[in-house]
């Protein structure tokens, strides 16, 4: 029974338990809606809810467990033998997990029983061109140990989803009777099911907590194997980036470090002064006609999404740099550089920076503006003697906030930037920063068990934490600042 | 250029400081204040009272343009400032408001230290030629304030951290330091408790020997404590203006009498 | 006591030479304000102008049109008009095919063709117009032995030529385009044999290798993108409203209130990339998800898009005056049922908006989407949903980083077509956003 009959079999099931839970209710009190404690229609409500949510979580829990318990079990089938020189049990059992795949397309399309497919041998037929027929392409022969784990995979795979299915129905009828026999004209539906939905709401507010859980516990998990393979400490103090394709690379994060930092200092170079400034005229200076149409221009820039910067990084940005500043000045000739990320990085943050400055100068009193104008200050010196030194923690909480997201930000660099580490001055030279080598080396074709490929978690960590540091300090900062004034 | 001295002028209430004439202010299109007429006196205190919305904050505002900043905000008609229009065009209003101070409703010191917060005026307008003399002139006005005994271990402490008649009156100081010849006062005391209050009116009294105070006052018992003279708004009209005493005791408009007896408010 | 007033009674009128300084720099203050905004709108002009400039281009083609005569005898050597017998005819016979007509035809019109081989004459017509002509054939067996009017790709380079792209000079330093051939091109143009139209195979059609830049298309891309957005609005739109409603009204003032608050709130704020781990490790190697699949993407962007849509929606929850909420608890309605009946209902044009706005953002995202494998080269349009959600896909945004990784310099306007596709979704998807907020916005 596949997922999705089983799925809607029990949401069927409670949508009868709705119809029917309304109609013994009403019955109960002999059609006469006021004898109730609650609407007949919660009491529909809570036999539906006990139907299919229990029944539904158990689905869910079992089918992301499955795998796993799955994958332990029949590992313990392979034997040394089965997994070749230079592979890994990691492999082997991916190869398992196709032919177990490509032997469910066959048994789809040829007919063949169970019988026969248990019958299959490796060693006598040609089960890789049989395979390969239901477009299930194998790399080389495939081992007898490895057809026989791929059959007890299939097999208990098979049973596991009989078995859940069995309980999940058992659990939805179970849910059904009881909730039903409960109905009484006293019984409290409505209470019952509002703590339910309640339970729903918290479920659902849970879900960003996991989400942040999830996020540590992979970049930790990843990030602890990729050091049992790789020393921490030339991870960190190693001044070079060398990743090589047959092992023995360099993967030190400093020259990776460095790009990403002196990108995002252009960037904040480009977008603090020129957003705080355009926040202050817009707030202080402006006319209403100005603030309508020019406040919507710039949003825009924060609306238009990171590619397309990286595009014009690409295109426009890189070369016109190259031609006109780089060249002439001898400073280099690469199009993709420090310069071309940071500035267009900087015209992203621009939006960025003037409407987080432009809340934080909003929340300046106005009898602050009062006391200085009544004062006889003029607004150039109301804004950088009064307002500003008042909204300084808002507005590097704000600074911190845009710093985090140039440390973070992954397409504009990527097209923009480069790809060679490099420590140097030159603006203008190409260098890489921690999310282009996260990409890079994620996407490239390395074996996922290697040093090589396992390094994008610490990068990834460490880029976390990086962010995650500055956005804490940064939310306190403003956190502070706001109490002031409330 | 400004030499910080003491020049005695004779106090006499007979000298005018500012001739309002024909005043009318609108915001959008309500129209606030209706043909107001008034003399201010030198060294005198002048009280404005009245019913919430009559007007007369808004028509304090006027006195030093204040309500430059409120761009809806319209004012017709000729306000003199010894005889000088302050709104003529060659006027710089942060030069008029150098001359004529003010003090605002809720105590609005800085965030900065007590010490800046006095300083300010004077440092925005060039007051003073050096550090020994800045300092003079923020223990003077401090004192005069009334709070240098207070406030004079803590001058670098953050002035937000007064109490609320500590920090009016630190505003005080404030809008004093910059050397103003007229001083409005908006409200100055309802965000006070009596005590303050009283220390406030105090230095209100003392303010007059070298000042024209213009005070807005929700509380007649407060003007005919600290006020000279009285004018009476209503409805954006200015209904009746003279002596103190002679309002309070006799006013000549049933409408005046109405508000003082407490039948209007 | 030395201070009181001072300044030597002077006029209103004079400004002194200090207020006058003052008042300079009050204007270069004012100044630099309106230097920052106007840098911040000229980026934005020149940002857009460079990728319409670009772009444009892609949404018209160069066309060769000719009449062509499909002989039995080489298409269907059966001679039965069996379609899977036809099958074994692959582009190659076609591609004969389109270069006897072609050179026919040059002829025909006589139009000189010294210096080009017949090799040369072929290679203006993409690589894909064989395959362009044996579907129209396979769909229609019956169109064997007739002469019908093809009209098919021209190669990318003469494409290039006709928008400006390529030209003589470049022509001669590339080894897959000689100027003869432009020349060529160009009298054939001017016989109305080549002209240059729009293509909608740009929107609907799917990718194309790296040497047919003429016939790629976004289909897959936009379809999967479309996919992607379907899964992020059924899953994150009542998680969030789910989340918000609690937090806003049920959830206690204490630590754990407090960690998810501050959890949603950095959450917000992780950067995006660190999403595609999450992604890659959890959804793809633990859960066993299938790679490149919508599903997977949208699963991301659905925990990318949550932040944004839990504070929009306890913003316009939070806007609602409690007034409405005192008078439905004041006649008896529980908790639950004055903010399912009351407050939900009035607040849903903000979440609404904060939805919108959180799927522009979603669909725009690139780099989560290039760590689970959506960077793939794929051809095939995903099936229709549930199944098509677990099959591969592309989307708008990495298809442009994708065009942009090939060499052929054809791939740049690709690129930036496809932008403008992507920007004509977000700004669709933004005035909604704003033609709901300014109907239903409620002053209370």
């Amino acid at each position: 029974m596949s997922v999705g009959v089983l799925t809607l079999g029990i949401l069927a099931l409670a949508g009868a338990g709705f119809v029917l839970g309304r109609k013994r209710a009403l019955s109960s009190v002999s059609g006469d809606p006021r004898n109730l404690h609650s609407l007949p229609g919660y009491h529909g409500q809570s036999v539906a809810l006990f139907t299919a949510i229990p029944a539904l979580l158990v689905m869910l829990i079992w089918l992301l467990l499955q795998p796993l318990f799955l994958e332990q079990r029949i590992a313990t089938l392979l034997t040394p033998a089965d997994i070749p020189d230079g592979s890994s049990q990691a492999l082997v059992m991916s190869d398992v997990h196709r032919v177990a795949a490509g032997l469910d397309a066959l048994a789809a399309k040829d007919g063949l029983s169970e019988q026969d497919i248990d019958l299959l041998r490796a060693d006598l037929s040609d089960i890789r061109s049989r395979l390969a027929g239901v477009g299930v392409a194998v790399g080389d022969a495939i081992k007898p140990g490895v057809l026989t784990a791929a059959k007890a995979y299939r097999l208990q795979s098979a049973t596991g989803r009989l078995v859940m299915g069995a309980l999940a129905l058992l659990l939805a009828v179970t849910g059904f009777g009881w909730s039903m026999r409960r109905i009484t004209p006293e019984f409290r539906a409505r209470n019952v099911f509002e703590r339910f939905v309640v339970a729903l709401l918290i479920g659902a507010s849970m879900v960003a907590v996991l989400t942040t859980l999830g996020i540590l516990l992979s970049l930790v998990f990843e990030t602890r194997h990729f050091f049992q393979l790789y020393p921490a400490r030339d991870f960190f103090f190693s001044l070079t980036w060398n990743p090589q394709f047959r092992g023995g690379s360099d993967l030190g994060i400093i020259p990776l470090l460095w790009g990403t930092l002196y990108v995002s200092f252009i960037a904040l170079l480009v977008a603090v002064p020129l957003g705080l400034m355009a926040a202050i005229y817009l707030a202080e200076y402006a006319g209403k006609k100005t603030r309508t149409l020019a406040k919507p221009l710039i949003e825009v820039l924060a609306g238009i999404p990171t590619i397309v910067y990286g595009l014009f990084a690409l295109i426009t940005v890189g070369p016109a740099l190259r031609d006109w500043f780089a060249q002439p000045l001898g400073l280099g000739s690469s199009a993709s550089s420090v310069m071309t990320a940071g500035l267009v990085m900087g015209v992203m943050l621009i939006p960025f920076v003037s409407s987080l400055s432009d809340d934080i100068i909003n929340a300046v009193p106005q009898s602050m503006r009062d006391g200085s104008y009544g004062l006889g200050a003029t607004k150039s010196e109301t804004v950088k003697q009064v307002i500003l030194p008042a909204a300084l923690p808002g507005i590097v909480g704000a600074v911190l906030l845009a710093a985090s997201r140039a440390i973070g930000e992954t397409m504009i660099v990527v097209m923009g930037a480069g790809a060679a580490a490099r420590l140097d001055l030159n603006p203008f030279e190409a260098m890489t920063t921690v999310t282009v080598k996260i990409v890079s080396q994620l996407t490239g074709d390395t074996e996922f068990a290697s040093p090589e490929t396992l390094v994008a978690f610490a990068l990834g960590l460490t880029l976390f934490v990086l962010t995650l540091g500055l956005n804490v300090l940064a939310l306190y900062v403003v956190r502070k600042y706001r109490e002031q004034y409330e | 250029m400004n030499d910080m001295t003491l020049t005695e002028k004779p106090v006499n209430a007979s000298d005018i400081k500012i001739t309002a004439r024909n005043v009318q202010v609108y915001y959008g299109t309500t129209h606030a204040i209706k043909d107001v007429d008034v003399d201010i006196p030198d060294r005198t205190v002048t009280a404005f009272i009245g019913p919430s919305g009559c007007g007369k904050s808004t028509f304090l505002r006027c006195l030093n343009r204040m309500n430059d900043t409120i761009s809806i905000c319209r004012v017709t008609g000729n306000i003199a400032l010894d005889g000088q229009d302050i709104y003529d065009k060659r006027v710089d209003p942060v030069q008029l408001r150098a001359k004529v101070g003010m003090v605002f409703q809720k105590p609005n010191p800085f965030p900065k230290s007590i010490y800046d917060n006095v300083a300010y005026g004077p440092k925005i307008h060039g007051m003073t030629r050096s550090r020994a003399e800045l300092d003079e002139v923020v223990e003077g006005c401090l004192r005069r304030a009334a709070l240098w005994n207070e406030v004079k271990d803590r001058l670098h402490a953050p002035g937000t951290g007064l109490s609320g008649g500590q920090q009016q009156r630190l505003c005080i100081a404030r809008a004093i330091a910059t050397s103003p010849e007229v001083l409005l006062m908006d409200e100055p005391c309802s965000a006070l408790d009596p005590i303050a209050t009283a220390q406030v009116e105090e230095l209100i009294d003392e303010l007059r020997s070298q000042f024209s105070v213009v005070i807005v006052t929700h509380s007649m018992q407060q003007a005919a404590r600290v006020s000279q003279r009285t004018a009476f708004f209503h409805l954006g009209n200015l209904v009746e203006y003279g002596e103190t005493g002679h309002i309070f005791t006799n006013p000549s408009d049933p409408r005046t009498e109405s508000y003082i007896t407490g039948r209007i408010g | 006591m030395t201070l009181s007033s001072t300044n030597p009674p002077k006029s209103l009128f004079a400004v002194d030479a200090r207020t006058r300084k003052r008042n300079a720099a009050e204007a270069r203050f004012r100044l630099y304000g309106l230097i920052a905004v106007g840098i911040g709108v000229l980026a934005l002009i020149v940002l857009l102008t460079s990728v319409l400039g670009n772009g444009l281009g892609a949404f018209r083609q160069t066309f060769l049109q000719l009449p062509i005569a499909l002989d039995a005898a080489k298409l269907d050597p059966s001679g039965n008009r069996d379609g899977e017998a036809m099958k074994k005819v692959t582009t190659i016979g076609y591609g004969k095919v389109i270069q006897t007509a072609l050179i026919a035809e040059i002829s025909q019109r006589g139009i000189a063709t010294e210096g080009v081989s017949a090799k040369d004459i072929f290679g203006l017509v993409s690589k894909e117009a064989p395959a362009q002509l044996r579907d129209q054939v396979l769909a229609n067996p019956g169109l064997i032995g007739q002469t019908i009017t093809f009209k098919g790709l021209a190669n990318g380079r003469v494409d290039g030529f006709f928008k400006g792209r390529v030209s003589m000079e470049s022509a001669a330093l590339d080894s897959n385009i000689s100027p003869a051939q432009l020349v060529l091109a160009q009298q054939m143009r001017d016989a109305g044999m080549i002209s240059v139209s729009f293509n909608p195979a740009f929107i609907f059609g799917s990718d194309a290798s790296e040497l047919r830049p003429e016939s790629a298309g976004l289909g897959v891309a936009i379809l999967g993108s479309a996919y992607m957005m379907l899964i992020v609005l059924a899953l994150a739109l009542p998680i969030g409203v789910a989340a918000s409603i609690y937090l806003e009204e049920f959830a206690p003032q204490n630590k754990w209130t407090d960690l998810i608050e501050v959890n949603i709130s950095n959450l917000a704020a992780v950067p995006s990339i660190v999403f595609g781990i999450l992604g890659l490790a959890v959804f793809i190697n633990f859960m066993g998800l299938p790679q490149s699949a919508p599903i997977v993407g949208g699963l991301v962007l659905t925990l990318m898009t949550l932040p944004t849509i839990i504070i929009s929606t306890r913003a316009s929850l939070k806007s609602v005056p409690p007034s409405i909420r005192d008078a439905a608890l004041g006649i008896g309605a529980s908790k639950l049922q004055s903010i399912f009946h009351h407050v939900l209902p009035l607040a849903m044009p903000g979440i609404l908006t904060g939805t919108i706005i959180g799927l522009a953002q979603a669909l725009g995202e690139t780099a989560p989407l290039l760590l689970i494998g959506m960077v793939a080269f794929v051809r095939e349009y995903p099936g229709a949903p549930p199944d098509g959600f677990f099959e591969p896909a592309s989307a708008l945004p990495v298809q442009v980083y994708n065009f942009t990784q090939r060499a052929d310099p054809a791939f740049v306007e690709r690129a930036s077509g496809a932008i403008i596709v992507l920007l004509v979704f977000l700004v669709v998807m933004n005035t909604i956003a704003i033609i709901l907020r300014r109907r239903f916005e409620r002053r209370w």
